[in-house]
């Protein structure tokens, strides 16, 4: 067999028990969903008359703030689902079976791989299902052509990659899933502190680079631009170049850290 | 065997079979501590070798190296005729490794690991199932197989283990302390099955705390202690470096224990507990002679015991006693 299709088919295989352990212990992935569609429904119900007269100049009512809020809600689903990807791969790793692997004549980053996919197909369903709550409170697209939701939902899978890539560095990295739960925090924080919620412009003046210089702004402002038409201008390649150096990134790391001497 | 302390014969019978693990001064150290240092091992292919030891003496560093989980720092190792560090995939082919610590997914049923490993050594589906369902109905998991792996008791997780470690049909097997921790019925079950392997042509390479378990077993033993081999050769050819049996006299009476002291010269003296030693191999006949003596001196003692050589009197006489400071006394012979 030759390499390619060997890594192809223990990969597969690898995918396959993530997948069984997704779907027969779905509440991990089913928590981390609460978070995303609370503060969409805290947003939009809650707060959502004050947070639209904060955007586009006062005029904005409830339903344009929807249109600003969901785009950061789908990359926070994001973030969130690969935190359990994090304490996954940390608790997986914990397990006798990862040593047999290691002694098993199969393609050695299989084991990572297999995570990687499932976690990005995770991502996948979850932006989906709060994408639906999302369209079921009143989100709408502005004429987005079905290039633009392509386009989008490529953006969003590379989001997922990169961020997956980097969650299993940090889940490699972590003594115990506790551990990797809290290093993985920040796929959270992140988008909490982006132009998800409000415009960088509204921030203070000393935040705004913290907001500004991150991959979730230059990723959501893509998202809005695609999908409601604002303007796109640089953050579409800074997007692209940000998801593309995490998920080298944290390939490269999540492989030296596999590749270690186990315990 | 260029590595033992204490040479012993070797039973040739013509020429000598392949080697299916060799290894020439195997080192690892973890930062100060060195876990081996210098081990030579030698295993006929087809053939049971048991490496025996006390905790900590680096029997699962070993097995570790050898099962290509960890690489060692030097030596040269050799395995089913492929080098470790040149070759590791083909190693892995070749072999099939059952940890200390359970191997199973213990998220999923015992028929999904197994159909996992069937996956993972490139098996048709067919073969995988017909693998799958041959195993478990000999290892007796046809009932929990549809069960997770993580409601199963302590013996059936370790049966699961050794089935998964065979589905690919390996020639070369490494149990490690394949029967720690489990009760005595579930443990002779394991050597049952360790024994079918061998008729089967498989070789084994098991590590064990326990002297009867490698005696049950195995071809050739290994003493391992802090990382050396201390000893090689049968089970009988090292029960017979072990001078631990004895017979162990107690007495109430001080006086009582005073004039059979003097009366045997040739026994190890216990003060404090009033008790006298007689070295002995345990057998009967031995045990007849050694009554007849403490008849004809008219000596009573208040309680007998014959102890028999066991793994401690292995390492007390294969290590010296330094490295027992718990042991209250020494014994002098």
């Amino acid at each position: 067999m030759s390499s390619l299709s060997l890594a192809v088919r223990d990969s597969s295989t690898m995918l396959r028990r993530n997948l069984l352990h997704a779907r027969r212990y779905p509440s991990l992935t089913l928590n981390l969903l609460l978070t995303p569609v609370m503060l969409l429904l805290l947003f939009v119900y809650i707060f959502g008359d004050v947070m639209s007269a904060g955007i586009g100049g006062g005029g904005a009512d409830r339903s344009d703030y929807i249109a600003y809020l969901v785009p950061g809600i789908l990359m926070l689903t994001i973030g969130g689902t690969t935190i359990g990807s994090a304490v996954s791969v940390s608790s997986d790793m914990n397990e006798g079976i990862i040593a047999r692997f290691r002694t098993l004549a199969i393609h050695r980053g299989s084991v990572l791989i297999g995570h990687v996919v499932g976690s990005v197909l995770q991502c996948i369903a979850s932006v989906v299902l709060v994408g639906a709550v999302a369209v079921a409170i009143g989100f709408r697209s502005t004429d987005a052509t079905a290039l633009e939701w392509i386009l989008a939902l490529g953006l969003l899978t590379l989001v997922a990659l990169a961020l997956t890539w980097i969650a299993v560095g940090m889940g490699l990295s972590s003594p115990n899933a506790e551990a990797a739960s809290n290093s993985a925090m920040p796929l959270m924080i992140l988008p909490l502190i982006s132009s998800a919620f409000v415009p960088v412009d509204a921030m203070p003046g000393w935040f705004q680079p913290i907001a500004e210089y991150q991959p979730f702004t230059p990723a959501i402002e893509t998202l809005r631009g695609l999908l409601l038409g604002t303007e796109i201008g640089n953050n579409g390649w800074l997007a692209v170049v940000w998801c593309l150096g995490l998920a080298v990134l944290g390939y490269f790391w999540s492989r030296s850290l596999f590749d270690r001497d186990p315990e | 065997m260029p590595s033992s302390v204490m040479p012993m014969s070797i039973k040739h019978d013509g020429h000598p079979s392949p080697a299916a693990v060799s290894a020439v001064g195997l080192r690892k150290s973890y930062g100060d501590k060195t876990v081996l240092d210098g081990v030579d091992l030698r295993i006929p292919a087809g053939s049971v070798f048991a490496l025996l030891g006390p905790n900590g003496a680096g029997k699962t560093t070993a097995v570790k190296i050898l099962s290509t989980l960890i690489t060692a720092d030097g030596g040269q190792v050799q395995v089913a005729g492929h080098d470790l560090a040149v070759a590791p995939q083909a190693v892995r082919a070749a072999i099939g490794v059952t940890g200390q610590f359970s191997a199973v997914d213990g998220l999923i049923t015992g028929e999904e690991n197994m159909l996992l490993m069937a996956d993972l050594h490139h098996l048709s589906k067919r073969e995988g199932r017909r693998v799958t369902a041959e195993l478990l109905e000999r290892f007796d998991l046809v009932d929990a197989a549809n069960k997770p792996a993580s409601s199963y008791s302590g013996g059936m997780k370790r049966r699961l283990d050794l089935a998964m470690t065979l589905v690919g049909g390996p020639r070369i097997i490494f149990l490690d302390e394949p029967t720690t921790g489990l009760d005595p019925r579930s443990r002779h079950n394991m050597w049952q099955i360790i024994r079918e392997l061998v008729a089967d042509g498989v070789t084994v390479f098991l590590t064990t705390q326990y002297l009867e378990e490698a005696d049950e077993l195995a071809d050739r033993i290994a003493v391992l202690n802090d990382g050396k081999i201390a000893a090689e050769g049968t089970a009988d050819e090292l029960k017979r470096l072990i001078p631990g049996g004895h017979v162990r006299l107690r007495f109430d009476d001080p006086a009582s224990y005073q004039s059979a002291a003097v009366a045997l010269r040739e026994v190890t003296r216990d003060d404090e507990a009033l008790a006298l030693t007689i070295p002995s191999g345990g057998s009967q006949r031995e045990l007849r002679s050694i009554l007849d003596w403490l008849d004809a001196c008219d000596i009573a003692a208040d309680e007998l015991t014959v102890h028999t050589p066991d793994l401690d009197d292995v390492f007390f006489a294969l290590t010296g006693s330094t490295d027992v400071p718990a042991q209250p006394k020494e014994t002098v012979r």
